[in-house]
Parts: structure tokens; sequence; C-alpha cells
């Protein structure tokens, strides 16, 4: 008789982390809107208070700057916090916190200070949420020095990563996603990651197309493959994970074997990280080999709308990804 | 005076004789006297510097509002948290930073308090328990609310203080960081310095009441309004609130009623830039000398002469000229300090 596994799923791998996170460490404590009543956070954080106490997990006023900016205060006084925003879309009041005090403590103070403070912003859309519950905002992130940014696609990553992130000693943007909630996995015992050596992953080896997505894009990614295979196209999936500081590398060496490239982001498009990792690997892979233009499946430049008929258009799914995919490659 | 009014206090006619130094110990009095007149000194000397371009960044001047930090550190220690913002020189030599250390890192020496890397506007000086100032108004009210909640969750009796200005409380940070620390019962202590200016426009022309503890009041957190220009009212007052958020019972709210000599920023006074700034209202704030009304004081009292006070003089000129000529000779920070501390730990590049 084998033990039986035990089954996560996304969400419940971010639990686990939290559980660990606060199990292991005295320094970490937890704060943020709905803590005492996580609903709005799927199954990722519950009762997290009945276990680790109120007092280290706090449900806040609605003050999302000043939540924030507290988490780096008590980060500063040796603290490992993790502040939690239920809507990235939430916490723009919380850029001052993040961009100008974060993200520059260390630099501005020669080093001698880290704000190590790991921030939870949680991707949510659909549903006719519209414009202001669905935002996908890592590349500003991604585009400020001195932020470390990740995005899990995976459930392992999911937990993983969290646990990465909050030992660091940096601030970090942890940013996951509502629609990968449902995803499952068996998880292997925890393993505490050193962030700094994180980057980019291959999920799956192929050679006709290199497909690259970072959170719910690396999942349109990966059912993209699928479909592919199917079609007898092989097709390379690499999930970026961390976005900030970005190492292209991975990426680079799979479009030198491949020579084509599709770009997949739950971001709009102009200026959007896709356009970034388009850049980094045009300026490291040679003319000659690529074997056609790259090309990006992104977010129209449009608010998110609510109509279900207008968010059918939207979005982008895996048979975008294929199409896009396929449109490369001669027949 | 009321929640609504700071009366006479927002006068600079009247307040300018002899403080009350009653019952003060003549050795602390001199110490804070000599900690006043140092940072009066620097600054007069940082404005000189500027003034001759030597320095090239930007720095906001203190002189004029020496008593409030000094008034205030005289009850925080080194493990209490301090966070400042783009005036904050005074706050880290009343809490005993270097001469040296300030001067380098408003020149952009590797010798400086924040190694080069901040200038007058960012300000580290941890071993002191300066937790760094910033020049984003209110930008780290919110830290100090997190350093307390910090010492509590610790179980320390430490305080995490903010220092902001008048024009800061015009932030929702400032609002924000009331209402969560008096909810978190988090020991902060928040000091404001009221000088009646943010940038070139007074107060008048931002806010319908001059008393910004009336945001204190709204967020049920017990406020002391003191005159910023006496030193031991000052005092009094910081230990007061300092004592009840050690002892548990939430933070408090420091308004010190001042007034700064030269303009926003930089060497001039700015008449001409401010808008309801004359010079006879700077003139009657002058006459309001937070040092000067400490001196005459204490030479009422027989604890301070004018013989006294040259020697003391002497001896602080000298350590600023020497600690500005050290500086002045520092090394530059290397080129690959640019992105040493952008992270904690360099990223690893593959």
């Amino acid at each position: 008789m084998t033990a039986a596994k035990t089954r996560y799923n996304y969400g419940t791998a971010i639990l686990s982390a939290f559980e660990y996170l606060l199990g292991t460490y005295p320094e970490v404590f937890v704060m943020g809107q709905g803590l005492w009543s996580p609903w709005y956070v799927g199954n990722s954080m519950t009762a997290l208070d009945q276990k680790f106490g109120k007092e280290r997990v706090i449900d806040t006023p609605v003050s999302e700057l000043g939540v924030t900016g507290a988490g780096i205060g008590a980060a500063l006084a040796g603290m490992k916090p993790i502040i939690v925003h239920p809507r990235i879309d939430f916490m723009l009041y919380a850029m001052d916190a993040v961009v100008n005090q974060a993200a520059k403590w260390s630099h501005m103070f020669g080093g001698q200070a880290h704000p190590g403070v790991t921030v939870r912003a949680i991707i949510n859309r659909g549903g006719e949420q519209g414009a202001q519950h669905s935002q996908a905002l890592h590349a500003w992130f991604a585009h400020v020095p001195g932020l470390r940014v990740v995005m899990p696609a995976t459930v392992s990553d999911a937990r993983d990563l969290l646990i990465a992130a909050v030992l660091c000693g940096d601030p970090v943007m942890y940013i996951d996603d509502r629609w990968l909630y449902e995803l499952e996995d068996d998880l292997p015992p925890v393993v505490e990651l050193d962030l700094a050596t994180q980057g980019p992953r291959c999920l799956h080896p192929g050679s006709d197309v290199t497909i690259v997505g970072a959170g719910y894009s690396t999942l349109l990614a990966i059912n993209a493959w699928q479909s592919l295979a199917e079609q007898r196209v092989s097709a390379e999936v690499i999930d970026i994970r961390v976005l900030n500081p970005f190492t292209p590398d991975v990426i680079v060496q799979s479009v030198q074997k491949t020579g084509r490239l599709v770009v997949v982001d739950s971001g709009t498009r102009n200026a959007g990280f896709a356009a970034e990792v388009i850049a980094s690997v045009a300026e490291r892979v040679a003319l000659s080999a690529w074997r056609t233009p790259p090309v990006r499946v992104t977010l129209p430049d449009s608010p998110a709308p609510t109509s279900r008929v207008l968010e059918q258009i939207y979005y982008p799914s895996a048979d975008d990804v294929v199409r896009a995919s396929l449109a490369l490659i001669p027949r | 005076m009321s929640w609504r009014d700071l009366g006479d206090l927002a006068d600079p006619s009247k307040h300018h004789g002899p403080i009350n130094i009653d019952g003060e110990d003549p050795a602390l009095l001199a110490e804070r006297l000599r900690m006043m007149i140092l940072i009066r000194m620097a600054e007069q000397h940082l404005a000189k510097m500027r003034e001759a371009k030597l320095i090239g960044g930007p720095v906001h001047l203190g002189a004029g509002q020496e008593a409030v930090a000094v008034g205030v550190s005289e009850s925080l220690r080194a493990t209490d948290m301090v966070f400042g913002a783009h005036r904050s020189h005074s706050h880290c030599l009343a809490l005993g930073s270097s001469l040296h250390g300030l001067f380098a890192e408003t020149l952009g020496k590797a010798t400086g308090m924040s190694l080069g890397m901040g200038g007058s506007m960012h300000l580290w000086d941890g071993p002191r328990g300066f937790y760094g100032s910033v020049p984003i108004m209110a930008g780290t009210v919110p830290l100090a609310v997190g350093a307390g909640l910090a010492a509590k969750l610790k179980g320390t009796d430490d305080l995490g203080v903010a220092y902001f200005g008048d024009g800061a409380v015009e932030e929702g940070a400032v609002h924000e960081s009331l209402n969560l620390a008096r909810m978190l019962k988090a020991p902060v202590l928040f000091v404001v310095e009221n000088n009646f200016f943010a940038s070139h426009m007074e107060i008048g022309l931002r806010q319908p009441l001059n008393a910004t503890s009336r945001f204190a009041a709204a967020h049920d957190i017990p406020s002391e309004v003191v005159d910023g220009n006496d030193v031991v009212a000052v005092q009094k007052a910081a230990a007061r609130l300092v004592a009840r958020a050690r002892r548990g019972e939430g933070p408090g709210y420091l308004e010190a009623v001042t007034f700064r000599w030269y303009g926003h920023v930089d060497f001039r006074e700015d008449i001409d830039v401010g808008v309801n700034r004359s010079v006879e209202h700077l003139a009657n704030w002058r006459a309001r000398d937070p040092v000067a009304r400490l001196v005459t004081a204490m030479e009422t009292a027989g604890l301070w002469s004018p013989a006294k006070h040259a020697e003391c003089t002497a001896e602080i000129a000298t350590a600023v000229t020497a600690a500005w000529d050290q500086a002045m000779g520092d090394p530059w920070p290397h080129a690959d300090t640019l992105f040493d501390a952008v992270y904690g730990r360099k990223a690893v590049r593959s």
C-alpha cells in the first residue's frame, strides 16, 4: 500500500506556502484586506488567522498605501512581511510605497538597508467584472529596478516562489492569477529556493517554435503545445517565472534552435512584457537564425469590457496561440 | 489655541522672550543648546557651500527648526526606528550622526551616511536609529507605522517615529497611517514640524485650519501642540507621548509649531518666491529664535555666559570646518556601486 499523496491545486499550494512560512519563521506575518474572511482569495488563505493568530494574520482597514508602506517599515525593522492585495487593480494607491520606497531603498542608502517585503497581488478577470477588476500590470513592476517580480504558472511554483520571495531579503512582487487556481498537481516536500538563481524554465522541449508565457499565459502556451502536438508541430514552451531581474538566456537558446518565437502575455500590447521578451531575444539571436519575425499574442490595447460578448473577443485563448504559431510554420 | 487654531503660536510677533527652564538640569540644558548650535551652524555651512556650488544637489535646510529634533531625540534610543523627509539634517544630527557623514553625503562621497548614494535628501544612519529620509511627501510615514508594528510583534518597547511637515498632512498616506497605527495600537510617534509652508505655499492657502493636530483627534490619537522653538516644551511633550507609546498605549502625535529661515530649498530666503512670506514675517520668526531664547534663559539663570557661548561656537565652527575639509578630500563612489546595491545580492546572470 502506498501512502496517499496530497493532491494540491494552485490555490492550496499558495496556502501551503503561507503555512510553511508562518510555521517556520516567527518574523513572517501577513497583512491585507479580507484576511479574516478570505473568500476574495479563493482557497489560498483559508483559516490562516485561526491557525496562526490574528496578531500575525492581520485584516486591515481599506488603506492599500498605508498597509504596503507599513510592510516596508516592518521589513526594515527585521520582519518578513507579506502584504496581500486581492486585486492588483486595487493596489495602484500603493505605487509610491512599492516603486519609490521599497524598490529604491537598498540602492539609495548604499546597500545598508534592504526592505525584504513581499507584496502578493492577484490578477483576476472575466466574469463581467470590467476595467478596474481585471488588469494584469506585471510589466509596470518589471520596469522598476530593485523590485523582484515573480509570476508562478505551475502548482509547485505557486508554493515555492512565494517561499523564495519571502526569504530572499529583497522587495518582491508575487503576482498570482485566479484563472490558475484550479490547476492540479502533486507536490514534493518544500525546498527553499534562492530566488536570485531562479529564472525562465523550459516546461516542454520542442523544435519547431518557441512559445513563451508567464503566469496564466503559460497555461495558454501549454494548452497550445498540446494542440500543436496533435498537428505534428513540436513547440517548446518556456515559462518566464521571474520577470525582474529578467534573464532571457533560456529563451534565447530556444529561439537559436527553433528560429520562431511566439510570446503570450496576459497584459495589454503597447510597451508590455511581450515587447521586452521579443526585444531581449532579438538583440541576442543572429538575424540568420530567425526563420520568421517574432509575434506576440496579448490583450488588445483596450480596457477590459464587462459584457460577456466583448469578453469573448477581448481575452486571447489557447486557440489564438495555436493559430499564431501555425502562421509561422510553412505547411 | 484650540483644535481649530494654533492661536498666538501662529503669530510670529509673539513668543520672542526666553523660554521657561525652571527645574531643568543645567548639564542637560547645555547639551541641548550645544546640539542646537551645531545643527544651526551645520545648516548655515551647507547653505554657503551650496551657494558656492560645491554641493551639486538640492539641500533643504532646517535653520530655525533645531529645537524640534533636539527636544524629540532626547526621549529616543538607538533601537527606535526614526524616519524623516526632505528636511532631515537636524533629525539625524540630533540622534548623534556625525557632521562628516552628513557633509560627505551632501557631496556624494563614498564616506557619506548613505555611502554617497543618497545625497542630502536620502539619509540613513541605522546604528543610531535613523532608518531613512526621503523627499516624497509623507513617503516614510507609513513605514514608521510598520516599524512600530514590528516592535510590537517582536515584543520590545521600541518605537517607530515619523517626522513630517504641515504639507505632508495633505497627503492621504498620513491619514491612512494615523488610522492604521491607531487600529493596530502600534507604538508610533508622529512628529509634525508645522512651519506653515509647503514649498512656497502658506498653510492658509492650502488648508482651512492651521492646526494639523485636528487630524490626530479625527483618528482618536492623543496629541500635544507645542511651541516648536522651545526645546524644553518640545522635550516634555515628546517624553509624555513616547512614554505612553512604550507602555503599549498606542501612537501619539506631536505638533511642533516652528519656522524655517531659509526658503524651501537651498540658501535663498525665498521672500520673492513665497506666497504670504514677507521680510517682516521672516524677521519676526527670526526673533522667535529657538537658540537665542534658550541662551537668554540660561544666561538669566546664570547657567551660560557670552564667554561660554563664544567658546562653544568656536569649538563647533572648528568641528564643522574639519568635517567639511575631510569630506571634500574623501573618495567618490566606485563605478561598481551603481549596480552593487540595486538588490540585496547582485542578480545572478546566467
